[in-house]
């Protein structure tokens, strides 16, 4: 009951004119980075991020987060009309949605997508506003140990559930790690991993990576596959939105298993990309109509967004609650906090009630607000792709550059995203994820120091992971998931030997 | 953007996967190994007073190692993507190089002539000579999407920009 009050007190934070405004710029930028290629929602806010600098830190996440729901549903938009998925997670969004597009239902289609990642948002907010309270409560009680053993668990998890070879994920990940120590440690002082060059002293700024990683490499990555847009005429009117919804109820249980799939990948490090195709899988298995997905079912349009959407949504749950966010867009948002002077974490919810609660309430009226957005302004939006690539591609490639500069006004970092955009061109055709990489950045020091503290507390002895049931259940969890590929190869060769024998 | 299946064009050719895969997993292990070294360096045991400064970030470099050095493995026994797939032809390599190129140049413009100059001398070329549009309609966009960029953050939200080694805006007094 009391997090209800606070709900409602953080409606009257987060219902301000001036924080209403932001809330449609946010959602309204934010759909336009995710219809344009080479901009997507984890570097758009980090673009973006060094102009909140100088905003209160609520207002600033109100508009951020906006931005976020914004790529979130803008992403539907190029799947359904162009064929391309705008965001990774709404490639599954492209296998029924356009060929309804081609059969002359975009408009369908879209007011579907919509809804159901409305939905799904939805879903995971009220998960947000009972669970996360309850987490962060519980969390207070952590120490070092039972961070490092959250942080060891979040790690594995990606490997444990990556799509990726286990060795490239982890790999790139160690990577993470050791640009995160580069620079001074805070510890002891000392100069790390610079060579005496001592520009580096800083440090990589991840969000510097995150510009370089997603938004050169994304313009490589587009330039290589020749896009040409040629996409379907977009019309939304009040009878088609009616009409489709009035269909909607009858998929209610496609819906509801999406949003599991969604919560549940969202708040382990799985993320929006895979809870969209495994949604779109499991739909694909249960329904009746299976055999014909592909074909343009609206249900494989109602799996794929629904669950994207949620597990976007509830992937700001442990960043919230324990300071670990759950996907790069989540951690671009923490290193906002860290900017913004707010301490991650559990004493979040203690301390900074305001903030938070004026987060969560932002999160229901900035999804009613998109929602909204995106029903009526369609067709604008997909006038944008209508731009020639060869205006967008330079454009895009100068914002990149005016977002990697603000960041630290260093002339060093646009370099630096240079060198970050070839690396995740190469990396994204050779399988290696970024999001871990990403994430082992910005949680590298932090992890480094839970771990340091606990040895510390134990005097070097690795046994304090295991002195009591909480600290020893999450890492041997964590110890399964980095164990789990094993598994998977055993089966395989299990299964290859019986064939052998038959 | 999942990889879709790359038509094994042998005519065309182009980059073997193969060759990336280890180059990249070598460049990974080298890192790794300078990892290793520097956190030795620094010390990577215990100290009087608790764990050196390289004490994390050593096993780190050797985890990095170790994986890249499984990746080496799994490629050189022909497991993982095809031994025979393509990393990149050359025709969209091409491509490739036509944005990496000009974005190079552009940064090094920023370092010499500043942000807004270089922006608009990168936007008008790249929309002249790959987009093939007029050298009027390119200069025209080059010149108002640089002054857009010039009022929202000199005057707007006062971020400096960088200006360059030359300077070449410097009679605007920003």
């Amino acid at each position: 009951m009391e997090d209800i009050a606070a709900l409602f007190h953080g409606f009257a934070v987060a219902l301000t004119p001036f924080n209403l405004l932001l809330m449609l710029i946010g959602v309204s930028l934010g759909v336009i980075i995710g219809v344009l290629p080479g901009l997507g929602g984890a570097n758009g806010i980090a673009i973006l991020l060094p102009l909140t600098f100088s905003m209160p830190p609520t207002s600033a996440i109100i508009m951020l987060s906006c931005i976020y729901w914004g790529a979130l549903f803008g992403g539907a938009i190029t799947s359904i009309l162009f064929n391309i998925p705008g965001e990774p997670w709404s490639v599954a969004t492209t296998f029924d949605g356009y060929p309804m597009a081609q059969q002359g239902r975009a408009g369908e289609a879209l007011t579907a997508a919509f809804t159901s990642s409305f939905v799904g948002a939805l879903v995971a907010v009220i998960m947000i506003t009972f669970l996360a309270p309850l987490v962060a409560r519980f969390a207070l009680q952590f120490g070092p140990p039972e961070f490092f053993s959250v942080y060891f668990l979040t790690f594995c998890s990606f490997i444990g559930m990556g799509k990726e070879p286990p060795f490239k994920i982890m790999a790139a990940m160690m990577l993470g790690f050791a640009l995160a120590a580069v620079g001074i440690d805070t510890v002891t002082g000392q100069l790390r991993l610079i060579f005496g060059w001592h520009e580096l002293m800083r440090g990589f700024d991840f969000l510097i990576a995150v510009i370089g990683l997603f938004g050169i490499g994304e313009i490589l990555l587009s330039m290589e596959e020749g896009l040409s847009f040629s996409g379907r005429a977009a019309k939304i009117n009040p009878k088609v939105v009616f009409e489709t919804w009035a269909k909607l109820p009858r998929y209610w249980a496609t819906s509801l298993r999406s949003c599991l799939v969604g919560c549940w990948l969202g708040i382990t490090p799985g993320g929006a990309t895979p809870a969209s195709f495994m949604a779109y899988g499991v739909a694909k298995r249960l329904s009746k109509h299976g055999a014909k997905f592909g074909t343009g079912q609206l249900e494989g349009v109602i799996a794929p967004e629904t669950a994207a959407h949620a597990a976007g949504t509830s992937a700001l749950l442990p960043m919230l609650s324990l300071g670990i966010p759950g996907s790069p867009t989540a951690a671009v948002l923490l290193g906002g906090l860290l900017i913004w002077g707010l301490q991650p974490g559990p004493l979040l919810f203690v301390e900074q009630k305001d903030f938070v609660w004026g987060l969560i309430a932002s999160m229901y009226l900035g999804n009613i607000a998109g929602l909204i957005i995106v029903l009526t302004c369609v067709p604008l939006f997909a006038a944008i792709l209508r731009v020639p690539f060869s205006i967008i591609a330079p454009i895009i490639v100068v914002i990149c550059a005016i977002g990697a500069y603000t960041v630290h006004n260093a002339m060093l970092d646009i370099w630096l995203m240079l060198l970050f955009g070839v690396a995740g061109y190469v990396f994204k055709k050779l399988a290696y994820p970024l999001a871990p990489l990403v994430l082992a950045l910005v949680l590298g020091d932090r992890a480094e120091d839970a771990f340091r503290q606990s040895m510390l507390m134990a005097q070097g002895d690795l046994r304090i992971f295991f002195s009591n049931w909480l600290v020893g259940g999450m890492m041997g969890l964590g110890l399964l998931m980095l164990l789990w590929p094993l598994f998977g190869q055993w089966r395989e060769y299990l299964r290859k030997k019986e064939a052998a024998a038959l | 953007m999942s990889e879709s299946p790359e038509p094994s064009h042998q005519e065309t050719g182009g980059f073997s996967t193969r060759g990336a895969e280890i180059a990249v997993a070598i460049v990974l292990f080298a890192l790794g190994g300078l990892v290793v070294y520097d956190s030795h360096r620094l010390g990577s045991s215990w100290g009087s007073d608790g764990p050196e400064a390289g004490y994390f970030p050593f096993y780190i470099g050797l985890i990095m190692c170790f994986a890249s050095a499984a990746i080496i493995g799994q490629t050189l026994l022909g497991r993982g993507a095809g031994r025979d797939a393509v990393f990149v032809q050359w025709q969209p390599l091409r491509q490739v190089l036509s944005v990496l190129i000009p974005a190079a140049l552009f940064v090094l413009g920023i370092q010499l002539v500043g942000l807004y100059v270089a922006a608009a001398i990168h936007i008008a070329a790249f929309m002249r000579w790959l987009g093939n549009y007029s050298w009027l309609k390119s200069v025209v966009l080059g010149t108002v999407v640089s002054a857009a960029a010039f009022l929202t953050f000199e005057v707007w939200f006062q971020v400096p920009l960088y200006k360059g080694a030359f300077d070449p805006l410097s009679f605007l007094g920003y």
